[in-house]
């Protein structure tokens, strides 16, 4: 650890331990403070607190989602059926709002999580207690669900007008000048490192994807651990189905096709292992926030619209490559200091 | 006196028709006789013949797939590969390079962005082929687009077409391009030492690493080979559109997934063989052209292939949960 | 329990095998298919029911289909699949301008009359092309719109859909052939952004214009998704009043953020209509009464005579009319219908 002191062995040199080594993703961060300072040159108007705002609350729904996919990684598993899941919550909670408007949101908002667990909890019956696959499951469910949110709504959509006031403001409400998809966010963040951290179920969850073999030979419940898992993924993911709805004023039955791939992103940027078992919150945080910006900023330098894509690809391959080459440099100054 | 411990299960064709590949043929065989009768335009020699030109073009990633997959991997950035090289390809030849050596150049292209995949694997071992071939995919097709922007490209020579559209001797050209290639990596993963390889470090890279396996140098192989069908696919989507965009094989990556797995390949790594697969193939594409032709409406084809696959994947398990070699105990092996 | 299910499997698989079929396919008259872009849009399924409608009426059994995902590939194996059931006309409306060209030659050399519907394809795939409104009347009453509503000079941004739809394309490029002209001189158009008709990405784009270019005065966003999220945008940043919108919309998407202001007017069609008018361009291809070239003539059921017109890419059009005009007085009415 970075506390321990080396021992002195003749003719080595003392180094200092890294920043780095406290901080592990140490290299993302500053890699995403670059980037902010390159975005603000190409447009003055990017570090406004407007703009800033802008971000956070279009990266809300994708900092919710990712905070469940980040626990399901850390299992081993991977789930592709996010973004149905949102299209079946938010569609379900607002066809509910069009039939009868005056319903609290916050009733409809636990429709939309309701919604959202029963889905999750499919896919954590199916991986957990049939074993199939996460990405078979997810991948088949993905397909059915999208599939039943346009047999429930029938090929409509539910628009703008059809949407009370108060579910609307679900989405553009503020709280001391803060709007509620951000609240909801960072609420959902704190919780989860509260979780993860600091509970014993959390640290279970590291264990069974460190080495599930080991993790059920302790005695810990792993395919319960892994239901859990994909509940509350589930339960996450309609959450943000509800936001999403409110948000865009709109429920299709092809909202958010394709978004389980952003959310991914996001989580694996962080230095969430896809093999399982590691990961730190700091990182997830830190990827979710390179993606929103990725999202916000590139609209605005005047590049083509043609190149976006490019650009988004090069820097994510470039965040990715610098977090790993720093851990690299990190691992090899550990080494030549004898910490172990 | 010797005496021959006999550890493993005496062979019977009961466990051999018991294997996931013969209940594909199985299904295989269900999904005519239910098509046959939904249409009476079924079952004639056209549909059989003609129709898998719609649907092999994406067949050809399956095969390098099945060995990523094998190999523990996954490769979300053959759909992207797919539209490069097909963009390159016809912003070549309309510069004025000949269609022969455009065709070269996009299989070449390909290749060159499956051995990039490749590069970053084995260089960056840190990071999972998900989060690589993630960041390629979106760089690829965002350099298609940064090309040809909002053009279409085409006006390739008359013959071209025939590639995805034309028969010899009754058969597609793009079938028997297919068969070729399938046999080829059948016997890559089947037959050489390759392939075996390939399985060993599904089963446990570390191991293989220690016993001497280049692993980077097959990581590699395979990865070019992904680019290099990929190159395939171009050549035949192409084709059969006459003309290419930098939004062609959008979602190729999940489908092709999809039908690997059907086939029995397990994500994990070092189970499953070239025969599950090909077979999936069929099936889905031949699914969806029967119920294709009575209009079965989009989503609810959709809702029936999310179905089959955790369908199948289910009896799978079932099949497989009992039946678990035990390693007999010290004592036996030993011997008296 | 495993072999129980194995034996099951393959005792009904060789029993349907062996079993005569079912000769229960039901004897229909003609059929005429219309594919659209893809599935759970409303404003294709108004399309598709006029269409519908119109073919039911003069006797005879529509086939509507649609891919769940709007590409080109996934509308040749419809296409494909169409020919095999060997209908007397498709009406397309496509995802890609080209990609469809060997496919629908294909169903042309089987004898099926094929045009295209809303978003057209190339000439050399299709005998006419059914267009809702003149591409070029679009271009320059949205551009009219603009300097209406910016009172005559300053910036405007379109928000447009994908970088590859045709018809996107086409009202873009008339649009700025308009521009060009010396009446909107005072004018300046300042970006063409792509939301690829996605909502989250309309938005940011829509988001982004306005840190871009804090003086813009119009946004016009031809695209149902677009106009939508540019309406959200600058409703919930208080900006109706000061930043105008226009475009093409949907009135039940757009009713709130004409009713609040935010959009004066915007213009749009009936995609019933649309589709009406092109079963009847089905049977009149089919019978014969018309070929697709400029001049002829046929009539569509209620909606009256229509002409053959030369179309801006080279091939022949039917137009439906002007586009509708949608503000404050009328969407209540209309917000309902589609």
């Amino acid at each position: 650890m970075s506390g321990a002191a080396p021992i002195p062995v003749e003719g080595t040199v003392r180094r200092a331990a890294p920043l780095s080594e406290s901080f592990r993703e140490l290299g993302l961060l500053v890699f995403i403070l670059l980037l902010c300072g390159l975005f603000q040159l190409g447009n003055h108007n990017f570090l406004t607190l407007g703009n800033i705002r802008d971000l956070l609350t279009n990266t809300a729904i994708l900092s919710i989602l990712s905070v469940g996919m980040m626990m399901v990684i850390l299992t081993r598993g991977i789930d592709l059926s996010i973004g149905s899941i949102i299209a079946l919550a938010g569609m379900a909670a607002s066809m509910t709002v069009s039939a009868h408007r005056d319903i609290h949101p916050l009733l409809s908002i636990l429709e939309g999580v309701a919604v959202g667990t029963a889905c999750g909890a499919l896919n954590g019956l199916l991986i957990a207690r049939f074993n199939v696959l996460p990405i078979i499951a997810t991948l088949g469910l993905m397909n059915v669900i999208r599939g039943g949110t346009y047999l429930l709504s029938g090929g409509a959509w539910v628009s703008s007008y059809q949407m009370s006031d108060g579910f609307k403001a679900i989405a553009t409400g503020k709280l001391l000048g803060v709007s509620y998809p951000i609240l909801i966010a960072v609420a959902i963040n704190l919780a989860f490192v509260y979780f993860i951290d600091h509970t014993r179920t959390g640290r279970r969850i590291y264990a069974v994807g460190s080495n599930p073999d080991a993790a059920d030979v302790s005695g810990i419940p792993r395919r319960r651990i892994i239901w859990l898992v994909y509940t509350i993924m589930g339960a996450l993911s309609g959450l943000g189905g509800v936001i999403w709805a409110a948000k865009f004023a709109s429920a299709q039955s092809d909202s958010a096709v394709g978004f389980e791939l952003s959310v991914i992103a996001a989580t694996v940027l962080g230095g969430v292992s896809i093999a399982g078992g590691s990961g730190k919150v700091s990182g997830l945080v830190l990827g979710t926030i390179l993606l929103g910006i990725l999202n916000n900023a590139l609209p605005l330098i005047q590049v083509s619209p043609f190149w976006q894509m490019a650009i988004q690809g090069a820097v994510i391959l470039a965040a990715v490559l610098t977090n790993v080459l720093v851990k690299r440099n990190n691992q090899r100054s550990a080494l030549q200091r004898r910490v172990i | 006196m010797e005496r021959t411990i006999r550890v493993d299960r005496p062979w019977s064709w009961r466990s051999f028709f018991l294997q996931w590949e013969w209940l594909l043929v199985l299904i295989f065989l269900a999904v005519h006789v239910v098509n046959s009768l939904l249409s009476p335009y079924y079952f004639n020699a056209d549909t059989f013949l003609q129709t898998p030109m719609s649907f092999l073009d994406k067949a050809f990633l399956v095969l390098p797939m099945t060995m990523v997959i094998i190999l523990g991997n996954i490769d979300i950035s053959v759909g992207s590969i797919v539209a490069l090289s097909a963009v390159l390809m016809a912003v070549a030849y309309n510069a004025g390079l000949p269609m022969p050596l455009a065709m070269a150049l996009c299989l070449a292209v390909a290749s060159a962005c499956g051995l990039l995949n490749g590069i970053l694997m084995t260089r960056f071992k840190e990071l999972s082929s998900v989060i690589v071939t993630l960041a390629t995919m979106i760089i690829y097709r965002g350099i298609a687009y940064a090309i040809l922007r909002d053009q279409a490209a085409g006006g390739f020579p008359a013959w071209y077409s025939a590639l995805g559209w034309d028969s010899v001797g009754g058969i597609p050209i793009i079938v028997i391009a297919f068969a070729a290639c399938a046999v080829v990596f059948a016997l890559l993963l089947h037959r050489t030492s390759f392939g075996r390889r390939i399985y060993g470090m599904g089963s446990n890279l570390t191991a293989s690493r220690y016993s001497g396996v280049r692993t980077d140098a097959i990581l590699l192989t395979v990865s070019v080979l992904t680019g290099l069908m990929a190159g395939f696919t171009a050549l035949f989507l192409t084709s059969r559109m006459g003309s290419t965009r930098p939004n062609v094989a959008q979602g190729y990556e999940l489908e092709v997934i999809a039908m690997v797995v059907l086939g029995g390949v397990s994500t994990s790594g070092g189970k499953g063989r070239m025969a599950g697969p090909l077979l999936a193939v069929f099936i889905i594409g031949f699914l969806n052209y029967g119920l294709g032709l009575v209009n079965i409406p989009a989503q609810v084809l959709l809702v029936i292939l999310g179905l089959l696959l955790i369908l199948s994947v289910l009896v799978l398990n079932l099949r497989f949960r009992d039946r678990h070699p035990r390693t007999p105990p010290a004592t036996e092996i030993a011997g008296p | 329990m495993r072999k129980l299910l194995c034996r099951a499997l393959t005792t009904v698989a060789l029993a349907a095998m062996l079993a005569p079929p079912a000769q229960t396919w039901a004897a229909s008259g003609d059929k005429y298919a219309i594919v659209f872009k893809n599935t759970g849009n409303p404003y294709g399924d108004r399309q598709m029911s006029g269409f519908k409608a119109g073919i039911e009426e003069q006797g005879a059994q529509a086939i509507l289909r649609a891919p769940d995902q709007p590409t080109a590939e996934a509308q040749i194996q419809i296409l494909e699949q169409l020919i095999s059931q060997k209908v007397k006309a498709i009406c397309i409306v496509g995802n890609d301008r080209d990609a469809l060209q060997p496919v629908l030659t294909k169903a042309t050399k089987k004898g099926i009359k094929v045009f295209s519907l809303d978003s057209g394809v190339n000439p050399a795939s299709r005998l006419t092309h059914v267009n809702q409104a003149d591409s070029e009347k679009i271009g320059q009453t949205l551009v009219q719109a603009a300097f209406d509503m910016s009172g005559g000079s300053g910036e405007i941004a379109i928000l447009s859909a994908t970088s590859q739809a045709t018809n996107q394309n086409l009202w873009i490029e008339f649009m700025k052939k308009e521009l060009a002209k010396p009446k909107f001189a005072n004018l300046k158009l300042v970006k063409v952004a792509y939301g690829d008709d996605l909502r989250d990405k309309s938005v940011s784009e829509a988001e982004g214009l306005l840190q871009s270019f804090p003086n813009l005065k119009v946004i016009i966003a031809p695209t149902t998704v677009g106009i939508a999220a540019a309406g959200k945008v600058l409703t919930d940043k208080g900006l109706g009043g000061k930043v105008f919108l226009t475009g093409l919309g949907l009135p039940s998407e757009m009713a709130t953020y004409i009713e609040n202001g935010v959009c004066p007017y915007m213009f749009l069609w009936n995609p019933i209509d649309v589709g009406y008018l092109g079963s009847y361009t089905a049977t009149a291809l089919v019978s014969g009464k018309i070929t697709g070239k400029v001049g002829e003539k046929f009539k569509a059921g209620k909606l009256g005579d229509y002409t053959i017109t030369k179309a801006p890419d080279g091939g022949t059009e039917v137009l439906l009319g002007p586009p509708f005009k949608f503000d404050k007085a009328n969407i209540a009415d209309w917000k309902k219908v589609y």
